[in-house]
């Protein structure tokens, strides 16, 4: 009897002290990759503490989880063994991927005022479209970039070019960049015109020329794509006779890694690469450089990129609500000013330019607007279901286009085929 | 003529070996090169480049590579340690004992030579969660404990060594255990050194189940830390990769410099062949 | 008496190996029973569970061009890998063995690839491989006025460019074990061999070589193991690419697995190597058995 009531007693402590203390603290596991080297994991394991230091409430546990690829790869795997983070910032080409594997929650069920609802708004349309679908957000735009073209202004003028004018069209690319392309002696190049990174993932340098020339790749439900599209084929054809037919790109595979430090040393004098260079461009360049939209066919165009913050599954409605306010808080003018300052991302809300401290920033660096304006003409990442692997045909293709294997319409064509028996069961 | 010959012979042989000797030190050489000076100089290779410290400064801030490095050095320890101990124990059964199944048991032994733990990941991943191990050590090091390779490794010295000396043994009263740790492990010495390297460089090198496994850097090791680095959005920044790739092995290479001698005759001593 | 004696071997042969078969059956015959068992399923996603589906996976693999084309760049790879870094080890282990001005140079210069991490190398012969500025185009261009070559972003060179580098890592690697039998060997036998005026061939392949069968075949066996194990260096060099063209088995079930997720699929590929590697090892087995065994 008087075992029983004390264990009652101790019982009833327990739970008493369990609900108080969850009460007191909600701790959340949040995954961040990083892609731009090693000074940006600490800019934002810093906000996490500086959040957390405002917030004595919630407890986050930020974990870098290698680059984009490792973090999806860790976040599945995780929660496969049952031990999903509540929140991470994983590609937001990914987004068709994590919904179809059931692994995350939309927010739409946790910004429940007016007032939340709202913010939505704020983020610039190009980079909802791969962070929403079915009418559901899934994603919020965080470490956001998209594609331009920086060129080298005293390469430039050394070729007779006028160095603040940047190649506009297509035509203009080719024409600048034969004036561009130097050789020795021998006969051997020792500076390209242009230089497009196709390692790793070719399909999105490449879209900014498929988008240019009027076309998307992916549909918006991301169960059908139009890689075999006449547009398609054009622009690869463009794309692999920049260096087979004008001779003004290297040949072969160029490696992306690489190509910030091709432009310093003068290897190329036009290079495409992400925003997210852009800090580093300008702390290294030794030279004057401009960074300009990429060349328009049709229309001006590129793809957006980079990484969006998901909820998973398995959290409780307390974390979800903190993981949603410490969300709102990051992506806040302050803190994405910050940001953006600290690694080139572009900020993907319109009033976090107008801050002092941006407006600031691009009067004294105007090359930090350029993505910004870019971004009413980008279109969505390609995304579809089972995403890594309909991107992989493609990028398959591409590299057999460029390094001369098939040719631009043969590998779009199987490349179609092969998505098209994955995505079928999605229609 | 027949010296004359050798001479030859000698300098081409010396020649082939500086060209090979050079070749091999290139990554080491082009490492120092980048950490000791700006990031202007990684693809120049000019004598009055200017000297700095600051990609190490840089490396080291970034990332807390003391931890790592002990984190490591734990996790090669225990994986060391706890190989040893199970395959001595398993290769002295199937070395020296009759026992139903032993042929079936031998097979399986040698079919985790061939099953990687590297392609288990998910499976692994799952039973880490079941024993609440994840983000711990032992959890990174669990699946390599008992090697099919060290099994069979370790099977085949004892295999070698004379009966005779075993049955002496017995004769003295040891037990299997006294006559294992008396007669078997002293002949085996040089397998232990061999199969000893063989997991260290093994597992100071890997990196994707440590990545996937681990979350904080209480328990990472040093290639977690180093893949900081290769994250390439921005470009390769070769001269803070090779800072950090300089100090976390330059523990090792300054102890095989300093060492170099001991650790070659260690080997002679133990007689491997 | 016999008959206990045989009792008492059972219980103890068992008891030595009953801790070494708890982590064996945990952490790889169970993950891998199940991985065959998967074999057989479709791959779940979401909501919708697996479901048996016979050798469905097993017809996909067999009509997959890319499965065939990474395992012959599978075999191209062991038979660039395996017999050059098992040979340059031996010559290597040959020459800071004997006297050559610079040895102790010469030894570290070959220890380099053991301590250094392959991913955090690999970004360094990235660099050597870079067309136009990296260091192999420098030093051709310099010397032979060679016109820029892109060693990894061609199919026909980046597998090779590939291969270099597994090699850089393992002879560097085997050279110890070599070392340590040559410094062990009876330096009478050689002596010997020299006062009845062999040459340094002969000695070499009557002596020397017989002598370092053991280390040969173990070595042999470690780099049979690693031509199918050692990838990290793919994602970083080529990932790949261009098209499928440096990428070997074990890379391709990493990317279907967990870059694609089709963890069936994956499940069959992984029993496709297991079988692949069954028969190299039965192979291997023997001929490690019988020349150790009964030497």
């Amino acid at each position: 009897m008087l075992k029983s009531t004390l264990l009652k007693a101790v019982a009833t402590t327990a739970l008493t002290f369990s609900t108080w203390a969850s009460a007191q603290a909600v701790d959340l596991q949040f995954y961040f990759p990083v892609a731009v080297g090693g000074g940006a994991a600490e800019v934002i394991q810093g906000m996490t503490d500086e959040y957390m230091a405002n917030h004595p409430d919630v407890k986050i546990d930020a974990v870098y989880s290698g680059s984009y690829q490792d973090t999806v790869a860790k976040v599945i795997t995780a929660s496969r063994g049952g031990n999903a983070p509540q929140l991470s910032v994983v590609l937001s080409a990914d987004m068709y991927t994590l919904i179809d594997e059931d692994l995350v929650v939309p927010f739409d069920d946790y910004l429940t005022t007016d007032e939340e609802k709202a913010w939505l708004a704020g983020f610039y349309p190009s980079f909802m479209e791969n962070s929403q679908t079915g009418g559901k957000t899934y994603g919020i735009p965080f470490q956001r970039s998209t594609p331009v073209l920086y060129w080298n202004k005293e390469a430039f003028k050394a070729a007779g070019l006028d160095p603040e004018v940047a190649p506009a069209s297509w035509d203009e690319l080719v024409e600048f960049g034969k004036k561009l392309t130097k050789k020795d002696a021998n006969g051997n190049v020792t500076q390209w015109g242009v230089r497009i990174p196709s390692s790793g993932f070719p399909y999105w340098t490449f879209q900014g020329f498929a988008i240019s020339n009027g076309v998307t790749l992916a549909n918006a439900e991301g169960n059908k794509t139009s890689f075999d599209d006449p547009k398609v084929v054009e622009a690869l054809q463009y794309f692999v006779d920049l260096s087979a037919k004008h001779g003004v790109m290297a040949p072969g595979i160029i490696e992306w890694g690489a190509t910030p430090k091709a432009f310093f040393e003068g290897e190329s004098a036009i290079i495409l690469t992400t925003t997210g260079n852009l800090t580093n461009i300008k702390t290294n360049a030794p030279f004057d450089f401009g960074v300009a939209m990429l060349p328009e066919k049709e229309q001006r165009g590129a793809p957006t990129g980079g990484g969006n913050f998901y909820l998973f599954k398995g959290a409780s409605d307390e974390q979800l609500d903190a993981a949603v306010d410490f969300v709102q808080w990051i992506t806040a003018p302050a803190q994405s000013a910050k940001w953006t300052m600290a690694t080139g991302y572009v900020a993907p809300r319109a009033e976090t330019w107008e801050t002092e401290a941006m407006k600031t920033y691009a009067a004294e660096f105007p090359q930090v607007l350029v993505a910004r304006d870019q971004l009413e003409f980008a279109k969505a990442e390609l995304s579809t279901y089972q995403n890594q692997r309909v991107t992989g045909f493609f990028n398959d293709a591409l590299a057999a286009a460029i390094t001369g294997q098939k040719t631009p319409e043969e590998a779009l064509k199987e490349a179609q085929t092969q998505a098209d028996a994955v995505l079928a069961e999605y229609r | 003529m027949m010296r004359g010959s050798l001479t030859y012979d000698r300098v081409l042989n010396t020649l082939a070996a500086w060209a090979l000797a050079i070749l091999w030190i290139l990554p080491l050489a082009y490492a120092v090169w980048t950490a000791i000076h700006p990031a202007a100089y990684e693809a120049r290779f000019v004598l009055t480049a200017p000297l700095t410290f600051e990609n190490f400064q840089r490396a080291w801030a970034a990332a807390p590579f003391a931890r790592y490095f002990l984190n490591t050095t734990l996790l090669v320890s225990l994986i060391l340690a706890c190989q040893f101990f199970l395959c001595t124990l398993a290769a002295y059964a199937f070395a020296r004992f009759e026992f139903p199944g032993r042929g079936l048991l031998f097979t399986l032994v040698l079919l985790q030579l061939l099953v990687m733990p590297d392609i288990l990941i998910v499976e692994n991943y799952q039973t880490m969660r079941l024993l609440d191990l994840v983000d711990t050590i032992p959890a990174i090091a669990l699946p390599y404990v008992a090697s099919g390779f060290g099994i069979f490794l370790l099977r085949q010295t004892f295999l070698t060594v004379p009966r005779e000396l075993d049955e002496a043994a017995r004769v003295e009263g040891s037990s299997a255990l006294g006559i294992l740790w008396r007669v078997y492990i002293p002949l085996a010495k040089p397998t232990y050194l061999a199969y000893g390297l063989v997991s260290v460089s093994h597992h100071w090198n890997n990196f994707l189940w440590p990545l996937i496994v681990t979350n904080s850097e209480e328990t990472r090791p040093v290639t977690v830390g180093l893949s900081v680095f290769s994250a390439i959005d921005s470009g390769i920044d070769w001269s803070v990769i090779n800072a950090a790739t300089l100090m976390t092995s330059g523990p090792l290479l300054i102890a095989f410099l300093l060492f170099q001698r001991q650790f070659v005759q260690s080997f002679m001593r133990a007689g491997i062949k | 008496m016999r008959a206990w004696k045989l009792k008492r071997d059972w219980v103890t042969g068992w008891l030595l190996l009953l801790p070494a078969m708890v982590f064996l059956f945990a952490f790889t015959h169970i993950p891998a029973v199940n991985s065959l068992i998967n074999s057989f399923y479709s791959t779940p996603r979401g909501k919708r569970a697996a479901k048996f589906i016979g050798l469905d996976n097993y017809e996909r693999m067999i009509g997959d061009p890319v499965f065939w084309k990474v395992l012959g760049n599978n075999l191209w790879f062991a038979m660039g890998t395996i017999p050059a870094s098992v040979g340059l080890a031996l010559v290597m282990a040959l020459w800071v063995n004997g006297r050559l001005p610079g040895r102790g140079f010469a030894r570290m210069a070959f220890f380099t690839p053991t301590v250094l991490p392959l991913i955090a190398v690999a970004n360094i012969w990235l660099f050597f491989y870079t067309p136009g500025f990296g260091l192999f185009d420098q030093l051709f261009g310099g010397l032979f006025g060679w016109s820029s070559t892109n060693w990894l972003g061609s199919p026909d060179t980046a597998l090779n460019a590939v291969i270099v580098v597994t090699i850089w890592k393992e002879a560097g690697f085997f050279m110890i074990f070599y070392l340590a039998a040559l410094q062990a060997m009876p330096v009478s036998l050689v002596e010997a061999a020299r006062v009845e005026g062999a040459n340094g061939w002969t000695i070499f392949w009557r002596i020397t070589f017989p002598l370092l069968m053991p280390t040969t075949l173990f070595v042999s066996i470690n780099a049979v193991i690693n031509s199918f194990r050692l990838v990290d260096h793919i994602f970083i060099l080529t990932d790949g690419g261009p098209d499928n063209a440096s990428a070997v088995l074990l890379f391709y079930i990493y990317e279907i697995a967990f870059k694609f997720w089709e963890t069936g699929y994956a499940a069959t590929l992984t029993v496709a190597l297991l079988v692949l590697l069954c028969l190299l090892a039965i192979g291997q087995f023997f001929l490690f058995d019988r020349k150790v065994h009964y030497k």
